[in-house]
């Protein structure tokens, strides 16, 4: 049952040079209970959490701990009161271990100087069974896949005593199983006592695990109600007002050579298994293949082999009937092949750039005239890019950072098509956006398909990968387990074949 | 302290080793063996005691620089004013002996004793690293060219002390009851320079701080990810405010140790020593983006730069001749250690990838 009221901001605004983020947002959160909060991108939620946390102060309004009035000026203030936050991007050490990371704000002491390292690593030990998952505490973060980092996150959460825990886009980077873990998790934080305040695009999820929603946009409050008096249509209404563009389908012409074809590509992975195990794949010009799996089904590996980030990886690779092989990446993206990666902070954008130098950073090469870079044309490229792809920025000098998520995402697919691709891979494209920037994502994806690009997208979105492609490849284990046209697909069908492998990469998820 | 201890957080053990991946992460204590063993081969009397011993001596003075200059390097910044602090702290210790504190007021000059002029010298110290903290913290200035400026200060005050006279005879008198700070350069006991014990017992308690503490821990954080840290709770700031300071002190207590050797502090000593010190934190692992490297391997690196140093003086080597191979030695080094961070790398991503 829902508990009382344990943390309230009341009237809270926030300024930003230039902009308001926030204005005059009423938000209770009540103990026992998933407290959801919605909104898209720019709508000011990460904004609140920021707040709720003592990340960043209020301008306007005030904050009330057990009805009693707190400033709260630190991370670390904050969770001295018991208010924890797994925060959207992920925050962690590279250079050091899980259990390392887990108590750095914290860390238990012997003799008042001593880290208690033994004790630090039994207790990650016990968390990451609590979230059972293996992975050893003495691992380094930056060895960890970003689905496993998100785990450390939560831990790192779970790691402090926490009253109040905010999570701000948990499942993001997790597939299906994971999710399944994590909402167990926090239905035994909220059985005891805890008040979570969750944040995530994906709908259904919401509407499964939260007990109350917050609506913002623009900044302000939109409406709050329970969650059980609403569906996803009217959650959406709230959002943006109405619903997004349903897909178009594009014509594909069967009888045409394909445009990419793999036979037997083979990656090994070190414990004498595959990454990638003797897959053979068609895509033909003007199609999109969602890719669809599990964590460590193979996809990104897939994707890597074919940008030629893997030299180790065996196997034939024809793009337009010319062999790959041999090819470095700079080579294959001339060829014609560009990756939209998973992580586009680390991998996708150099953050101190701006908009345009983003843009244009994989073609240098085609604006060079005589030895020099040809400005004006430049220029022109970047606009167009803007446009077409409607990203929403004051100027292409802006840096990158103050972008959205969606946004910057189509930074990042602005910058492959701008190399001119036949084909475009795009991994988990819709992660961590929201459904507006998603839909649109989408549409541009369609739409290139339409144009006569190939495109192949990761995902382990089953609604995603229903929605948006019109053919719909299974990989488990690193094996293709499952090609279906979209009208043959459904989701059993595709939960089946992904599962198929799933013997072959239990040594991971146990 | 127990082998345990001595690991820092990226230690080699919890990677599942590949031979060529341990030999290469064994690389510094390899150059080491391998400098040794060369030497003693072909310089007559290299490996005996006196020769050793006379050789920690030297590497004393790199290797406290280097020690201070790791822990600014793990934040990821560098400390390019220690050559300086090294010169500034010679020229106060030769002041505060030889002219003592001239008060005016009352037309007396008060010369206090040794323990108190080493107090005096290292607090000199922390202030410079006190300084470029703030100067890089509070005032967001670049590490590098924070302490590039203080580099310059640092030297410009030390001439200023005495007008650019060295300060000679540093022995104190009896009547004035500030006699013996010789013995911090030229001191033994039980046989050990008192230069070697007080380098073993930094570098000791430096490496426990760095591997053990969380104050050592919040350097790694901090140099590994700064946000991550920040949201995490650690004081950054504090942080390298404190890393900057240590610095400065090891330094100072260079520059006394430099002093003392001669028994005269001149006010160009301790020119170029920062790169001494950087390069010894390079070939002992220490990654200059920050986040990566342990005490240890600095204390090796120096020991490495310092063997190279010797044996080829000792070979006759003409001095030329020691720049390039040292030049050599460090970037062979640099090539290592991003050989074997990619083979890392590989493995892991490999071994995640099933």
């Amino acid at each position: 049952m829902m508990g009382d009221v344990i943390l309230r901001a009341e009237r809270v605004g926030k300024v930003y040079p230039g902009t308001t983020a926030l204005q005059d947002v009423d938000f209770s959160v009540r103990r026992n209970a998933v407290n959801v909060l919605l909104g898209e991108n720019g709508a000011g939620k990460s904004t609140l959490m920021k707040i709720l946390s003592g990340a960043e102060q209020p301008s306007t309004g005030r904050l009330f701990l057990d009805d009693q009035p707190v400033t709260l000026t630190s991370v670390n203030e904050a969770a001295a009161q018991g208010i924890g936050i797994i925060f959207q991007e992920l925050n962690l050490c590279p250079n050091l271990s899980v259990a390392e990371n887990i108590f750095l704000g914290h860390p238990t002491v012997r003799y008042g100087v001593d880290i208690d390292s033994r004790g630090h690593k039994a207790k990650a030990r016990a968390l990451m069974s609590r979230l059972e998952h293996a992975i050893e505490p003495d691992t380094l973060v930056e060895d960890l896949r970003i689905a496993q980092q998100q785990i450390v996150e939560i831990a790192k959460a779970l790691a402090r005593d926490v009253r109040i825990l905010i999570m701000d886009e948990p499942t993001s980077a997790l597939s299906a199983t994971e999710v399944e873990i994590l909402f167990r998790v926090i239905g035994e934080l909220k059985a005891a006592g805890v008040a979570i305040v969750y944040i995530s695009h994906r709908l259904e999820e919401l509407v499964r695990i939260g007990d109350t929603v917050t609506v913002l946009r623009d900044g302000r409050l939109q409406a709050t109600a329970e969650m059980c008096a609403v569906d996803i249509p009217w959650l959406i209404t709230q959002m943006v007002g109405a619903m997004p563009a349903a897909h178009t389908t594009s014509a594909t012409r069967a009888d045409a050579l394909p445009l990419l074809s793999i036979r037997d590509a083979t990656l090994r992975n070190t414990h004498g298994g595959y990454a990638v195990d003797h897959l053979s794949l068609d895509v033909m010009a003007g199609e999109v293949v969602g890719l669809y799996g599990l964590l460590g089904a193979g996809r990104s590996e897939l994707f890597e082999l074919l940008i030629g980030a893997q030299p180790e990886a065996t196997g034939v690779i024809l793009l337009d009937g010319e062999s790959l092989a041999g090819q470095t990446i700079g080579q294959r993206i001339r060829a014609g092949i560009a990756l939209v990666p998973e992580d586009r902070q680390r991998d996708g954008l150099v953050q101190c750039l701006s908009v345009a130098d983003n843009v244009l950073l994989a073609s240098l090469w085609r604006f060079l005239s005589l030895g020099r870079i040809d400005v004006a044309k430049q220029r022109e490229a970047v606009t167009r890019t803007i446009r077409d792809l409607q990203i929403k920025v004051s100027s292409p000098d802006v840096e990158v950072t103050a972008l959205s998520g969606g946004n910057q995402q189509k930074v990042v697919i602005g910058k492959a098509l701008l190399t001119c691709p036949k084909l475009l891979l795009l991994d988990e494209p819709g992660r961590g956006i929201d459904v507006g920037a998603k839909a649109e994502v989408f549409r541009t994806m369609r739409q290139l398909a339409q144009d006569g690009l190939g495109v192949m997208f990761a995902t382990s979105d089953l609604k995603e990968v229903m929605a948006v492609a019109d053919r719909i490849v299974v990989m488990a284990g690193g094996r293709m387990t499952g090609d279906f046209p979209r009208a043959l697909a459904t989701e059993e069908k595709l939960v089946a074949a992904a599962n198929q492998g799933a013997a072959a990469a239990a040594g991971m998820i146990p | 302290m127990s082998s345990a201890s001595m690991s820092a957080p990226a230690s080699l053990q919890r990677r599942r080793t590949s031979p060529l991946l341990l030999l290469l992460s064994l690389r510094t204590l390899i150059a080491l063996f391998a400098v040794l063993a060369f030497f003693g081969a072909t310089a007559p009397n290299f490996l005996a005691l006196g020769t050793l011993v006379l050789l920690a001596k030297h590497v004393s003075i790199n290797a406290l620089l280097a020690i201070g200059m790791t822990f600014v390097v793990l934040t990821g910044g560098i400390d390019l004013s220690v050559g300086s602090i090294v010169g500034l702290a010679g020229m106060v210790a030769g002041a505060l002996i030889d002219v003592g504190v001239p008060l005016h007021f009352w037309n007396v000059t008060l010369f206090p004793d040794v323990p108190t002029v080493i107090a005096l010298v290292l607090a000199v110290g922390v202030w410079v690293g006190l300084v470029n903290g703030l100067l890089v913290t509070v005032l967001g200035v670049a590490p590098f060219i924070a302490t590039l400026g203080t580099l310059y200060v640092a030297r410009g005050a030390a001439l200023l002390i005495s007008g650019g006279e060295t300060f000679p005879n540093l022995v104190g008198r009896p009547n004035f009851h500030n006699t013996g700070f010789p013995v911090l350069g030229a001191g033994l006991v039980a046989g050990v320079p008192v230069s070697v014990i007080l380098f073993v017992l930094v570098g000791s308690v430096a490496a426990y701080v760095a591997a053990r503490t969380p104050f050592g821990r919040r350097v790694y954080a901090v140099g590994g990810n700064e946000r991550a840290a920040l949201l995490s709770g650690v004081p950054v700031n504090r942080v390298k405010l404190v890393v900057y300071m240590i610095s400065g002190a090891c330094a100072a207590l260079a520059g006394l140790i430099v002093a003392s050797e001669l028994v005269a502090s001149h006010p160009a000593s301790g020119e170029t020593f920062e790169l001494n010190a950087i390069a010894a934190t390079v070939l002992g692992g220490t990654s200059l983006v920050g986040g990566r490297g342990t005490i240890w391997g600095t204390v090796i690196g120096a020991f490495v730069i310092g063997i190279l140093a010797d044996g080829l003086v000792m070979l006759g080597v003409s001095s030329f001749w020691q720049m390039v191979i040292k030049g050599l030695v460090i970037i062979a080094a640099v090539v290592l250690d991003q050989a074997q961070r990619r083979l890392q790398r590989r493995m892991a991503i490999l071994a995640q990838a099933g």
